[in-house]
């Protein structure tokens, strides 16, 4: 519902975009569609790859068993007609699509699923969705490698597919909506040629890849849904940098743009640029971490008093440039678990000098603060809080390091504190174990934070049915994640794109913007001779 | 020659050998890993078992002395190692990028050559003209401004106000897109062969050889070619040499800026995603490429001034 509110005011304040639901699609034409994450695509094989960037042209080639539906706010089958849960919710039955085919013409079974699937678990291959299947029966006896294959992936007939699990999943469709867990045919991936030449089920065909700057698909005719893809042809460009991807936006060589924050104020401030404007408050929580277990950061009082040091208001409007959503808890405000009547941590730094006090800490306390370079969420913002918490009594201090450094000594609990931007949906339920004081450090709970109410909660809500009762559930002990403040929680990113006029179809996706289902884009008349 | 060829070339494997242990080290003790850069973007929660097995598909898991003797070996086979990241051969990612480095390198070369050192001479034959003045107050500005600031300035000229050229890409190697970031990588060396082509024909041009030829009735354009070009191209190749064999590590920042795919912009994204072989392979690249073009540059050097070959 709450997606569904995003969804729209995205819409209203794209003005065009809102109009453009109006026309009918028309066939034809090519997009230049930036992937804005890096110089370089690592790989066509996306079941090797986690990155987003890699995504931009798997993506066009390949399907998932699942798609996210952008509109709704959750997981939908996308290969499958028909999908059946058990009562105990342990085993799914899917009736596959059985008008879908390969690009090479060979037609979708199970028997790809049951492939592919095998291919992204077998340990040897150390691929990142391998985590999707920890939970399919039958995985620990094919991971010690004495089974040939997992046993909870069972082949019922060509077009019927059972998958059997040992922990009942919130929705088995937040693991198999993902790019990474893509169908491929059956022992494709073995096939050296394969990688240079991916074939999948998607809207697009691949047709080039000229590594460091761009990969060309073209329209696939064959594809499941009638009349889609609309497009002919995209070309996904590489270009990492932000200025330089300005200058191309502008000159109309390509046709959507990711903007940063100094990008966002100059494109709201023109009246043209600001009208293709597509904003969604995507699923990253941005927040300084504290190591729970050691003091002065065991004690929650401390903790409360780090978010009432700092003015929040102020650092989202000059240097976050109102790219975001300030923060009322870990869940974002996609997040149907998202509490509207929470309130951020309010600014009171004689509050906080008095929290420190009670807490035993009359003298103030010291922290070093381990940040990346990032604009949003890294040193340029530890840097502008410092004088605030100075002011509270905490004298904190910057650790510079590199992002890769930053994912190797958080969750080796190597830090004091921490300021980083983690996933914080769209599975809720998933995303809430990293404050379940029984899950391990390096796998989410960086902070450490145990508090048995939240635990007895998430208990509950791990046991719940009710879809209903089960977010409001998660919702309770968001807020007693927020009370406990083992982060200070302050923003939730709000994701940006800038469009051309001509382009129409996107979608306000909140677990990453610039992802969008192709088969949906198409351009209108009015595009450059170069796009017809 | 011959000799003096091969000696020059001998002394390029120690130096190599040098450089790749240290681009081990390097990387060796730098914190950070690519299983941990794969969490970077705080998407996926750390999995540590993934992480061991990834550690030892890709053998960081062996002790150090032993990945350095495999590397080492792998190097002496002209293997490169696998890239963790596209899972091919380091030396098929790298061939698949240099190419386009090359063009890229050599048009910025050819574009600073051609105009840099005729405007050097011309500035020289007439010091404290006007013509003079522009041309070193522009060398002086060309080695000072931030090539990334002037590739920003030119993408806004000649893409979005005048719209002649592309401003960004590398359109199949089409000519239109080599132009801004050649023209951009070549004004540094630029300015420095007009400088160093302007200073070196005013000294020459007041040696007693000079004045000798001419005070003999030489005419002036026997004097220039015979006597003053071939004394100062030993300055200009040499800072030919040097500007060249450092463009593939200048051309870093451009690649980036305009989405060139060559390997300068293949080892931003390896560094920041920890691919160590790649960064490794890249790195030798551009050392070697920079010790082939100054060992070629020291033999032509040799070949333009007898004198060098008896040191």
């Amino acid at each position: 519902m709450m997606l569904k509110t995003l969804t729209l005011a995205a819409a209203l304040l794209a003005g065009t975009a809102g109009a453009a639901l109006a026309q009918d699609p028309q066939p034809g034409g090519t997009l230049n569609f930036v992937a804005p994450y890096g110089s370089s695509f690592g790989t066509l094989d996306i079941h090797t790859s986690p990155s987003t960037q890699d995504e931009f042209p798997a993506k066009a080639i390949h399907r998932s068993l699942y798609q996210w539906n952008s509109e709704e706010g959750k997981p939908e089958p996308e290969l499958a007609t028909e999908v059946t849960a058990s009562d105990d919710r342990l085993t799914y039955t899917y009736k596959l699509r059985e008008n879908a085919v390969f690009h090479d013409g060979t037609p979708f079974t199970a028997d790809d699923v049951i492939y592919s699937y095998e291919r992204i678990a077998e340990p040897a291959n150390a691929y990142p969705g391998a985590r999707y299947f920890a939970d399919v029966a039958g995985i620990d006896e094919f991971n010690s490698g004495s089974a040939e294959h997992i046993s909870g992936l069972r082949k019922i007939d060509d077009h019927t597919l059972e998958i059997t699990y040992t922990v009942a999943p919130t929705d088995p469709g937040y693991a198999l909506m993902q790019t990474n867990s893509a169908i491929y045919p059956s022992g494709a991936g073995e096939d050296p040629g394969f990688i240079q030449n991916p074939i999948g089920l998607g809207p697009f065909k691949f047709v080039e890849n000229v590594p460091g700057s761009r990969v060309v698909v073209e329209k696939f005719d064959d594809f499941y849904e009638d009349g889609k893809p609309y497009l002919d042809r995209i070309n996904v460009v590489l270009l990492g940098d932000a200025s330089a991807r300005d200058v191309a936006f502008r000159n109309q060589e390509i046709d959507v743009s990711v903007l940063g924050p100094t990008q966002y104020v100059a494109y709201q401030a023109d009246p043209e640029l600001s009208q293709n404007l597509l904003e969604v408050a995507e699923v990253y929580t941005r927040h300084v971490g504290f190591d729970n277990t050691k003091p002065p950061f065991d004690n929650k009082d401390v903790r409360q008093a780090f978010g009432h040091a700092i003015n929040n208001e102020l650092i989202l409007d000059k240097l976050v440039k109102n790219k975001a959503y300030p923060a009322t808890g870990w869940l974002p405000i996609s997040s149907p678990a998202y509490d509207e009547a929470a309130e951020p941590t309010t600014y009171d730094p004689e509050l906080a000098k008095q929290m420190l006090a009670d807490a035993g800490y009359p003298d103030g306390i010291d922290v070093a603060i381990t940040a990346t370079q990032n604009e949003s969420w890294g040193l340029t913002i530890v840097e502008a809080i410092i004088p605030m918490l100075r002011d509270a009594g905490i004298r904190a201090t910057a650790v510079p390091v590199e992002a890769s450094v930053l994912a190797e000594i958080v969750p080796a609990g190597d830090f004091e504190a921490f300021m980083w931007s983690n996933l914080s949906g769209p599975d809720d339920y998933e995303v809430m174990k990293c404050y379940y004081s029984k899950t391990p450090r390096s796998s989410c709970a960086y902070q450490q934070f145990s508090d048995p109410e939240f635990d007895a909660l998430f208990e509950q809500a791990g046991a719940e049915m009710d879809p209903e009762k089960k977010t409001d559930l998660l919702r309770q002990a968001n807020n007693v994640v927020q009370e406990g403040a083992p982060s200070w929680f302050f923003n939730y990113n709000k994701a940006v794109m800038a469009y051309q006029p001509w382009v129409h179809g996107l979608q306000a996706n909140a677990t990453e913007l610039a992802i969008q289902n192709y088969e949906d884009l198409w351009i209108d008349e009015t595009a450059p001779d170069s796009r017809r | 020659m011959l000799r003096f060829t091969i000696r020059r070339l001998l002394q390029v494997i120690p130096t190599l050998f040098a450089v790749a242990l240290l681009i081990f080290v390097i990387f060796s003790v730098v914190p950070g890993s690519f299983a941990s850069s794969l969490m970077a973007d705080g998407r996926t929660a750390a999995d540590p078992e993934m992480m061991a097995r990834l550690n030892e598909q890709f053998g960081l898991d062996k002790p150090l002395y032993v990945r350095f003797a495999d590397y080492i070996t792998g190097l002496a086979r002209f293997d490169l190692g696998t890239s963790f990241r596209t899972r091919e051969p380091v030396l098929d990612v790298i061939n698949a990028r240099i190419w386009a480095s090359l063009e890229l390198a050599i048009a910025a070369m050819v574009f600073a050559i051609v105009v840099g050192v005729p405007l050097g001479f011309i500035a020289a034959l007439r010091p404290g003209s006007l013509l003079d003045s522009v041309t070193m107050i522009g060398a002086v500005s060309g080695l000072s401004l931030p090539q990334f600031w002037l590739g920003l300035l030119l993408m806004y000229f000649f893409a979005l106000v005048l719209g002649w050229l592309p401003s960004f890409g590398y359109g199949g190697g089409s000519w239109r897109y080599l132009i801004l970031p050649a023209i951009t990588l070549g004004v540094t060396p630029l300015a420095l062969l007009a400088r160093t082509t302007r200073a070196g024909v005013l000294e020459i041009a007041n040696e007693d050889f000079i004045r000798t030829a001419r005070s003999k009735g030489m005419s002036e354009a026997r004097v220039v070619r015979w006597h003053l070009v071939r004394n100062v191209m030993v300055l200009v190749v040499t800072t030919i040499g040097l500007q060249f064999g450092s463009m593939m590590g200048q051309a870093v920042v451009i690649e980036k800026l305009f989405s060139w795919p060559g390997i300068g912009s293949l080892l931003v994204d390896s560094v920041s995603i920890r691919d160590t072989p790649v960064v490794q392979g890249t790195i030798l690249v551009i050392v070697v490429w920079f010790l082939l073009i100054n060992t070629f540059v020291d033999i032509i050097y040799a070949a333009i001034d007898p004198r060098i070959k008896q040191t």
